[in-house]
């Protein structure tokens, strides 16, 4: 969140175009004052003013704005908004807290906007099944919360303090501990659903029929809008261990992944930092890490006691057999915490050497890790802007953030050439152009780099068959049509 | 004996399919045939497409943990291409009456798995991509090969589970694991359900790190087993059996050579002379099902964990077991001896709701023709 804060003062992409005056076309007036009926006068907005804070998401450099932003209350008051917009044929973008990347909760012109913030209730809490029951607007970490001290909720985008439950299972979020855990797919075990003409579904695991959870998971809002979510927890583990360890390249850096995975050791996480996010990172928390490594691996373990004391050994041992310049093993909880605090650190003060980047989102096999890493440094020297690289190093999720200053010109298509040179890597050596951010309207133009026209057809497919008349987010995911 | 096409390319899968729906003529897909008896009754004359000619392993990436095989590929067969790394593909499905392997087509178009579920999970939650023929005679492919990709819908797990009623599995990318290694089984017994329940629910609640966590129920007598593997297996089955002593199991041991009792596990969820019921019902609900299940006189093998249980009962016992089940369960017959195929629907009754009418606008788009595998799956489609 802090990334999106200190990001693109100027946008590189306006989608801005001449409103309509809501005034003069009856069948949205009418629209607007229904919607005022359901929710009430002071949850719709629509003064261009106060609209402003909606125009975007998390990704600044698009903006739009919406005819009407709304935050209902309630699930029923979602249901009759949806339909009131079905029934006058205008489209609807859901959007939680805004943190989205890929500008998957941009408002449609002309469209309406559903701000789910209010409904932030959780709904039940079954530790005996280890399942919790939450409505969209409710933050990630508000779950964990709710299930404290015994139980937590794996999925743990950055953004975690306030993104929502909502916008995590649109974007099928991840977040550092996926590789072990998984990522917010594994965790829905039921959704109540709002179709795209009010249409209210239960959408329930293990219930007779399609498997309708997995693709509404990461459908970024394009197939309806979930009202209330089941999700599965897990017990709390006994022991967490954190290791750091610096290499002479992010290359090096790779190899040693690999070769912690292929021993059979699965971490929780495992993040990779370049040196100028290592750098940038001690430089904000001034902890006395070295910043002459050419990349430095975080690695966290948990399990029983035991496990996690003989895999910390395991793991720091491969990383020295890996040629690691050094490895830091924490031996208490304010050391794991001075850990994660160099990778927390590093990209807000990322931020703060330059304010205008991109950040990309591609993934790759685990062991390309090395040659993609060496072609990106070859990518950014061609195109002469800075790429920073911090990334999810176990699952092969890269964030490369391109540095551009919009006021020098041209420099802003550039970072566009460098970002989708940098996808087009990550798809050549098989993997794909977004691992957690989602489409959005930002990669809909890499969509073509990984899928066929039949492919592209077969998504067509199902996205017809949840909203036959394309009201839900158009022009998010697939070109529209 | 169906007409029947083996085809060796993916192309020539497709182009059979395109051409049944040109004409239009339904079809059936088949594997090793190990669960043909499953769904409801199959269409006549109709054309089958057997997967034996697709059975190719297309990639193995030991160090990504993730493979890709064409769907024709025998479970048993891609294990031991695996077990080579030390690894697996966590699936333990049983495997078919007369020993056949199941397919690897079969195993995701059906969504069957076994005792190792409680901790890798289902097939959809291994599926990294998949490439599909649909019944236009068009290849599609969806998700890829990595362990993260949100990039399009997520089709792969749409047609995992979905018995062939949306098109042909060519193939399927999956994520692997290290084998297992020194498992050893903490069992325990009880004739109480509630006993059983209340230990269930308990050993789920720790962070005990399990591959397994199964029930068993026959003839009024019960049982837990927990299977624990890696590095401290044998610290963490005693305090398995801390939690099973406290609840006031009996008979508790923990058996080092414990395969069979897991081969055991996976045997109960097949039968040729008795109907198969999976239950889906909450974990807390276990004693529920015990206790309707025993009054059938049924016998129940299951994950306790995840709530899923296997029921086997005589047929006519199936519509009493579906009735007394908790509120808001659900129950799909799987195996039924032949002679009362058709007499039993195996979806049970599905309520006409609108989450019926959007599986059948889904049916509707990726197989307008209507002639993959019609009428086998829930509500007719």
């Amino acid at each position: 969140v802090k990334v999106a804060q200190s990001r693109a003062r100027r946008p590189i992409e306006d989608t801005r175009r001449m409103q309509t005056d809501a005034g003069a076309d009856p069948t949205r007036c009418e629209l607007i004052e229904r919607i005022r009926l359901i929710c009430g006068e002071h949850h719709v907005i629509t003064d261009h003013a106060a609209l402003e804070t909606y125009r975007s998401d998390g990704l600044l450099q698009y903006r739009q704005t919406p005819l009407v932003a709304v935050l209902p209350g309630a699930a029923s008051e979602v249901q009759a908004v949806v339909r009131a917009c079905h029934q006058a044929g205008v489209p609807f973008v859901a959007r939680g807290a805004g943190t989205g990347l890929a500008g998957g909760a941009l408002p449609v012109a002309d469209g309406v906007l559903i701000v789910l913030t209010r409904m932030r209730r959780i709904l039940s809490v079954d530790l005996d099944n280890a399942e919790v029951v939450v409505e969209p607007g409710v933050p990630n970490s508000a779950v964990s919360r709710a299930v404290a001290p015994t139980h937590f909720y794996p999925p743990d985008p950055s953004s975690q303090v306030v993104s929502t439950i909502g916008g995590n299972v649109a974007a099928n979020a991840g977040g550092a501990h996926c590789l072990k855990y998984g990522v917010t797919t594994d965790y829905v075990t039921g959704l109540d659903v709002v179709l795209a003409d009010g249409t209210l579904v239960e959408l329930r695991r293990g219930a007779p029929g399609y498997d309708l959870l997995g693709p509404f998971v990461g459908s970024e809002g394009t197939l309806g809008i979930a009202v209330a979510i089941y999700l599965r927890v897990r017990p709390v583990p006994e022991s967490v261990a954190l290791l750091m360890a610096f290499f002479e390249s992010p290359a090096a850096a790779g190899d040693a992944v690999t070769a912690i995975v292929g021993a059979g050791i699965l971490p929780a996480a495992i993040e990779l930092m370049d040196r100028d996010a290592t750098t940038a990172g001690e430089q904000a928390i001034r902890a006395g890490f070295r910043t002459d490594a050419g990349a430095a691996l975080l690695i966290e373990l948990d399990g029983s006691a035991r496990q996690c004391e003989a895999q910390l050994e395991h793991a720091g041992r491969i990383c020295g057999q890996q040629h690691a310049l050094e490895v830091r093993l924490a031996g208490n909880a304010a050391e794991r915490e001075l850990l994660w605090r160099l990778r927390k650190a590093a990209l807000p003060a990322l931020g703060r050497i330059a304010s205008t980047y991109y950040v990309g989102d591609s993934v790759i096999p685990r062991t390309r890790l090395g040659d993609v890493l060496r072609r990106i440094e070859q990518i950014s020297a061609d195109q002469g802007l800075r790429v920073v690289t911090v990334l999810h190093a176990g699952d092969g999720n890269l964030h490369p953030h391109v540095f551009y200053d919009p006021g020098v010109p041209g420099e802003s298509d550039k970072a566009k050439t460098v970002a989708g040179e940098i996808a087009k890597t990550c798809v050549e050596a098989g993997g794909s152009i977004t691992g957690e951010h989602g489409v959005g309207v930002d990669k809909v133009k890499y969509m073509s780099l990984m899928f066929s026209e039949a492919d592209l057809d077969a998504f067509e497919r199902l996205r017809g068959a949840f909203d036959p008349d394309g009201l839900a987010n158009p022009g998010k995911v697939m070109p529209a049509a | 004996v169906p007409e029947t096409i083996t085809p060796s390319t993916f192309a020539e899968a497709a182009a059979a399919l395109g051409g049944a729906a040109a004409s239009p003529r339904p079809v059936r897909f088949s594997g090793s045939g190990t669960k043909l008896g499953w769904g409801g009754s199959p269409p006549r004359q109709a054309l089958r497409i057997q997967t034996a000619g697709l059975a190719r392993k297309v990639e193995h990436n030991a160090g990504d943990l993730s493979a890709t095989f064409e769907a024709g590929a025998s479970l048993s067969w891609i294990q031991s291409e695996l077990a080579a790394s030390g690894q697996m593909l966590a699936l333990d499905p049983p495997i078919g009456a007369d020993d056949r392997s199941p397919t690897l087509g079969g195993i995701f178009a059906t969504a069957d798995s076994g005792p190792l579920r409680h901790r890798y999970g289902a097939p959809r939650d291994l599926v990294l991509g998949m490439t599909i023929a649909l019944s236009d005679g068009t290849i599609a492919r969806t998700g890829g090969k990595v362990m993260k990709n949100v990039a399009g819908y997520d089709l792969a797990r749409l047609l995992t589970g979905s018995f062939g009623t949306l098109g042909l599995i060519l193939s399927v990318s999956v994520r692997l694991h290290p084998l297992l290694a020194g498992t050893v089984t903490a069992l325990g017994a009880s004739n109480d359900p509630g006993v059983l329940r209340d230990c269930v629910v308990r050993i789920s609640r720790e962070p005990l790190d399990l591959e397994s966590l199964d029930i068993a129920w026959r003839g009024g007598q019960g049982g837990i087993l927990a299977r624990v593997g890696g590095l401290d297996a044998a610290e963490r089955a005693e305090r398995v059996i801390a939690i099973m002593l406290a609840c006031g199991l009996r008979a508790t041991e923990v058996r080092a050579n414990d395969e069979p009792l897991w081969a055991r596990q996976r045997t109960g969820q097949r039968s040729t002379d008795r109907a198969v019921v999976q239950v889906s019902a909450r974990p807390s609900e276990l004693d529920q099902v015990l206790r309707i299940a025993e009054s059938c006189e049924g016998t129940v093998v299951g994950r306790g964990g995840l709530g899923i249980s296997y029921v086997t009962v005589n047929v006519n016992r199936v519509v009493p077991l579906r009735s007394g089940l908790p509120q808001g369960s659900s129950a799909i017959v799987l195996d039924l001896p032949v002679s009362a195929r058709g007499a039993v629907d195996p979806w049970a009754a599905q309520e006409d709701g609108p989450e019926l009418a959007l599986m059948r606008a889904v049916k509707h788009r990726f197989d307008p023709a209507g002639v993959c595998n019609p009428g086998i799956f829930v509500g007719g489609i």
